[in-house]
């Protein structure tokens, strides 16, 4: 399946993937409107340090550890995509104890917050990748 | 060939090993033997459902259509009485016989009740481990019966304290001066008992139950409680029983190996009634934890349905949350410690020699998993940054050859 | 403090009502324009360090930002415009010769602009590109001057080597270390695609672009950085680089803050030294001189490759290429005063040079009228800008031309001319690791591959319409341009006539 995959080699480091990911989550249609003065939660994030920067987002694993401890059965994995069901999951973090790429973060509402590869919105395909200004996200198929 | 698979138990050991089965073989016939009536439910979530946080329909494990699906005869309310490994036949409580090519013993754990003395003389007692109990507990205390003294604050009686914390009056009784003895470190335990305190809840630490008479628990230090309901919460131990008397290998749970093979040919077992290796220690544990239980069903049901999978990865693991504070833990407490605490912020790193042992977050939570993988990969220490792994986590601390291979780098 | 003379002279305009505080501007912005002060709550920004490059602009989110012109405004005065104002307080204040980049920004006349296309009308019928066959492919190459046969009466096969091209279109002489890496493999992936070639520059050739060495010509300029038998083996051709139509009868000098690890080992010259490249050739007072460093240049490289020899526009350049096309050199390529550099003296680069339009015409000319235009090919250069361009440069006698700034519009360059500062924000013109990696090679590749298929469509529908198959028909025909708002004297020269006639 079509995975999102990072290079860091390209990553600029400008966050933008995070803004265009919060504003997919919106599903509004203007990026001004949706975002103004809110603090943003994308399902991508960007890691820096000494020069260093790269985005991280959910891998879709074949083996899923975060849906397999799953303690509600909210995580499950629907057409290769690692997707949460928002209405039944409780905020209990077992998820986040378990991914071992930090890719799922908690979210105020008590439910967690993942990327579902824009699956779950009007964007269609990863709005992180077409934001990205060099091409250091890409959404490709690679096998597997 | 058509094989059948039996499997005794209904919680997330044997979902998983049905997802597995059913991942191989689409023809074999799977019955699950459950003692309860429900079908499969999540069982952390019974304090969720006490909350209110969680609906009746909630609660359960996977949709209403999951035996349907995978095809499996679903016996609810049926106890299994005894396994005989030589005939391979089940015999259940009513006395029907079943056999199997493939076993399952997922029967999970037990409340431990210490035999308090006039524990018979008080009324309203339960403990707080499956749906039932919380349904009891729920009618008990809308009934009016609101003192609620629960023996126990560990995960199980701190968790149904706050359950019931919102309609109740809760007095959390331990003999232990530390509440979650088992899961925190004595640092860590003290900002939650503060904090568990300043939600309203009543704790008596380090006092023992001596004795009850009628609805009044007598403790060590002299001191009396009155309740309306009691609630056990001393803890769980494996539901071994059946399969130790059918000869199969114990020791405080049915012993299994990477496979989730027992010591009967075609025997297997998994979830909280067994004793595994703790991939933090090396050494034989009782995990009773969901994932772990999960992961291990799965691992079961797939060699049972023939396809070689190995689950040697399990660790001890608890994901928590007490009136809004997260807690997280992970592996075993032993070792050197790095706290990186800051505040009401703790972090806390258990390592030895080059590797992470366990770790304690409380708070700030994010990214945990990484630590986790740490210690479930054995990642040598000094192949990481773990000065700047610990403050902030994140696969910078790895190195650019680990992130091109988990993040993909160039196509 | 000192009193500042120099109000800034671009505005940073943001739309609060669309700002997101996302702070991509600050994060992209070298010249450090914005800033997010935690007490503020918003972005503030310092409009005087703003160069006008619009990276903030183009990446911005909510396109919240813009820049403008600032109105701020000296007295009026013809005679003494803000221009010449500024530039005398800038040199009041540092002592310092101004610098400036890329190519000649003054209002002079461009030719190429007041000359009109021919179409075929009835008597001459067009050719429609897309049903016919028409072929922009050219060589580049002394071209022989007679048919020799053996006794058999076959061909005796005497072409000095050429360059083929797929269009008449190469890229510019850019050195690495002017700019990026990152620019340069995007030209080489670029050139390799097309079927053209890119040009090292006199920075030497890094090691892991070899590869591309059959779409790469290496220049050997007046400092003879980074060159050696390997490098001029590993090109298609080779270019001796006698001056530049930015800063002509000038050097060139890349400070040693530029010469990292890399471009220090390309072009064969310490870390952290400054590349000084003299004015002249030392060896090269003559054409004489120009004669045995071409033959050297052959001899080394077994008479295998094609030898440009490239000038700045100048006064006298038909009677300078004249001599060159008897040099030996099999290429001569023009550069006009428009030109584009990393960083030249503002007062040459603004006042040194003629028109690449008239050198051309003139060269072409004169070359015919002597009997020698097919010693040599004629590449024209300094500022082409567009597909009409190459037609016209083409009809007034041009065998292909470079493109530079074209080139570097097309990877990102906004022409803020700030070269010299190496804080190019799109990655181009600098060696700053953080601001090399913006341009993405991928990216950039696509990008002049798509701009030249795009030209090379243009340049084919315009030939059709000619009535025109071939690019080599039309080189020279200078029967398919008409002059407006010309006088006599520039009709003449650039050998048209007058739209009308």
């Amino acid at each position: 399946m079509k995975r999102v995959y990072v290079n860091e080699e390209w990553c600029l480091g400008c966050h933008l993937c995070e803004y265009y990911c919060a504003f997919a989550q919106t599903n509004e249609n203007d990026i001004a409107r949706a975002l103004k003065d809110k603090v943003i939660k994308p399902g991508i994030r960007v890691e820096e340090h000494n020069g260093i920067c790269f985005a991280v987002s959910c891998r879709h694993c074949e083996e899923p550890l975060c849906a397999k401890s799953c303690i509600t059965g909210a995580l499950t994995v629907v057409s290769g995509i690692v997707s949460v069901d928002t209405e039944k999951c409780i905020g209990c973090y077992t998820c986040i104890l378990n991914c071992p790429y930090g890719a799922i973060s908690p979210s105020e509402k008590g439910a967690i917050l993942k990327c579902q590869l824009c699956s779950d919105n009007t964007h269609g395909s990863p709005a992180c990748v077409k934001g990205c200004p060099n091409k250091a996200i890409v959404f490709e198929e690679r096998g597997l | 060939m058509h094989r059948k698979y039996v499997i005794i138990g209904n919680s997330a050991a044997a979902v998983g090993a049905v997802e597995a089965i059913r991942r191989n073989d689409r023809n074999g016939s799977i019955v699950i033997f459950s003692k309860e009536s429900q079908s499969t439910y999540s069982r952390p979530l019974i304090s969720y459902y006490n909350q209110g946080k969680v609906g009746r329909e909630s609660i359960y494990f996977r949709p209403d259509d999951f035996y349907e699906k995978n095809d499996c005869d679903f016996r609810p309310g049926t106890s299994v009485f005894k396994i005989d490994i030589h005939s391979c036949t089940i015999t259940t409580d009513s006395g029907s016989d079943e056999k199997y090519d493939r076993l399952l013993i997922a029967t999970g754990s037990e409340p431990v009740v210490p035999p308090f003395p006039g524990l018979d003389t008080v009324s309203n007692v339960r403990t707080y481990t499956s749906f039932d109990d919380a349904l009891a507990l729920e009618e008990l205390i809308s009934s009016g019966l609101s003192r609620v003294l629960i023996v126990g604050a560990g995960l199980i009686g701190l968790k149904c304290a706050e359950g019931i914390s919102k309609k109740a009056d809760v007095t959390c009784v331990d003999l232990s001066d530390k509440v979650l003895s088992s899961i925190l470190d004595d640092v860590s335990s003290d900002l939650i008992s503060d904090h568990i305190r300043s939600n309203g809840i009543k704790l008596v630490l380090g006092n023992a139950v001596k004795a009850f008479s009628g609805n009044k628990a007598e403790l060590a230090d002299g001191s009396r409680i009155d309740f309306d309901v009691l609630v056990i919460a001393s803890g769980v131990r494996p539901c071994a029983s059946l399969f130790k008397n059918a000869g199969g290998l114990t020791g405080k749970g049915i012993i299994i190996d990477d496979h989730c093979r027992t010591s009967a040919e075609n025997v297997f077992a998994a979830g909280d009634c067994v004793e595994s290796v703790d991939m933090s220690t090396g050494k034989y544990k009782v995990m009773a934890l969901l994932p772990n239980a999960y992961m291990q069903g799965e691992c079961a049901g797939s060699n049972m349905s023939d396809t070689e999978c190995v689950f040697n990865k399990a660790i001890p693991m608890n994901a928590l949350t007490l009136f809004g504070l997260h807690i997280l833990t992970t592996g075993s407490y032993t070792g050197e410690v790095s706290d990186d605490s800051e505040g009401n912020d703790i972090r806390r790193f258990y390592h030895s020699d080059n590797r992470l042992n366990g770790y304690i977050l409380i708070n700030n939570i994010d990214k945990a998993g990484i630590y986790t993988s740490m210690i479930r990969d054995r990642v040598p220490l000094d192949t990481i940054d773990f000065g700047l792994v610990r403050k902030a986590p994140g696969l910078m601390a790895f190195g650019r050859v680990y992130r091109d291979k988990t993040l993909g780098g160039k196509s | 403090m000192p009193v500042d003379y120099l109000y800034p002279e671009y505005e940073v305009i943001r739309n609060y009502d669309r700002c997101i505080n996302c702070r991509v501007c600050e994060r992209q912005c070298a010249n450090e324009v914005h800033e997010f002060p935690e007490n503020a709550g918003k972005m503030v920004c310092d409009s005087s360090k703003c160069v006008n490059c619009h990276r903030c602009v183009a990446l911005c989110p909510t396109k919240a930002l813009k820049i403008v012109k600032s109105d701020h405004t000296f007295k009026h005065n013809a005679n003494w415009s803000g221009k010449a104002i500024t530039e005398i307080y800038k040199q009041a204040g540092t002592g310092g010769v101004l610098l400036s980049s890329m190519g000649n920004p003054e209002n002079y006349p461009i030719y190429f602009d007041k000359m009109l296309i021919n179409a075929s009308q009835v008597t001459n019928p067009s050719i429609d590109p897309l049903r016919e066959p028409m072929e922009t492919r050219t060589y580049l190459g002394s071209k022989p001057k007679e048919i020799r046969r053996d006794q058999d009466g076959r061909l005796i096969n005497t072409l000095p080597p050429q360059i083929k091209l797929s269009m008449p279109i190469m890229f510019s002489a850019m050195s690495y270390g002017s700019i990026s890496y990152n620019a340069h493999e995007s030209l080489a992936r670029a050139a390799q695609e097309l079927g053209i070639l890119y040009n090292t520059g006199e920075g030497g050739l890094h090691e892991s672009l070899y590869k591309y060495g059959q779409n790469t010509i290496v220049q050997v300029a007046s400092g003879r950085f980074g060159v050696h038998k390997e490098y001029l083996g590993s090109g298609a051709a080779i270019e001796i680089k006698m001056g530049q139509g930015a800063k002509p009868g000038i050097g060139g000098h890349l400070p040693g803050t530029k010469i990292g690890g890399d471009i220090s080992r390309t072009r064969m010259i310490p870390e952290g030294s400054d590349a000084i490249s003299p004015a002249p050739h030392h060896d090269i007072y003559s054409i004489e001189d120009l004669r045995q460093l071409v033959f050297s240049l052959k001899e080394a490289t077994e008479y295998q490759k094609p030898v440009i020899v490239k000038i700045a526009a100048v006064h006298n350049v038909s009677a300078i290429a004249s001599g060159i096309a008897r040099s030996g050199a099999d290429i001569i390529a023009i550069d006009g005063f428009r030109g584009g550099t990393g960083a030249a003296p503002t007062r040459i680069r603004d006042n040194v040079g003629i028109p690449i339009e008239l050198a051309l015409a003139s060269v072409d000319s004169r070359l015919r009228s002597e009997g020698i235009r097919d010693n040599v090919s004629i590449i024209a250069a300094g500022s082409i800008r567009s597909s009409s361009d190459i037609v016209k440069a083409i009809a007034l006698g041009a065998d292909c031309i470079y493109i530079g700034t074209s080139a570097l519009l097309a990877l990102g360059c906004h022409l803020c001319r700030s070269c010299q500062t190496g804080k190019c924000n799109w990655g181009i013109a600098t060696q700053r690791e953080d601001l090399v990696k913006r341009l993405n090679p991928e990216i950039g590749t696509v990008r002049l591959v798509n701009l030249l298929t795009a030209w090379q469509h243009e340049i084919k529908e315009m030939m059709g319409g000619m009535g025109i198959n071939s690019i080599e028909s039309l080189r020279g025909n200078r029967s398919m341009l008409r002059g407006t708002g010309l006088n006599e004297r520039e009709l003449e020269i650039l050998g048209i006539k007058h739209a009308g006639e």
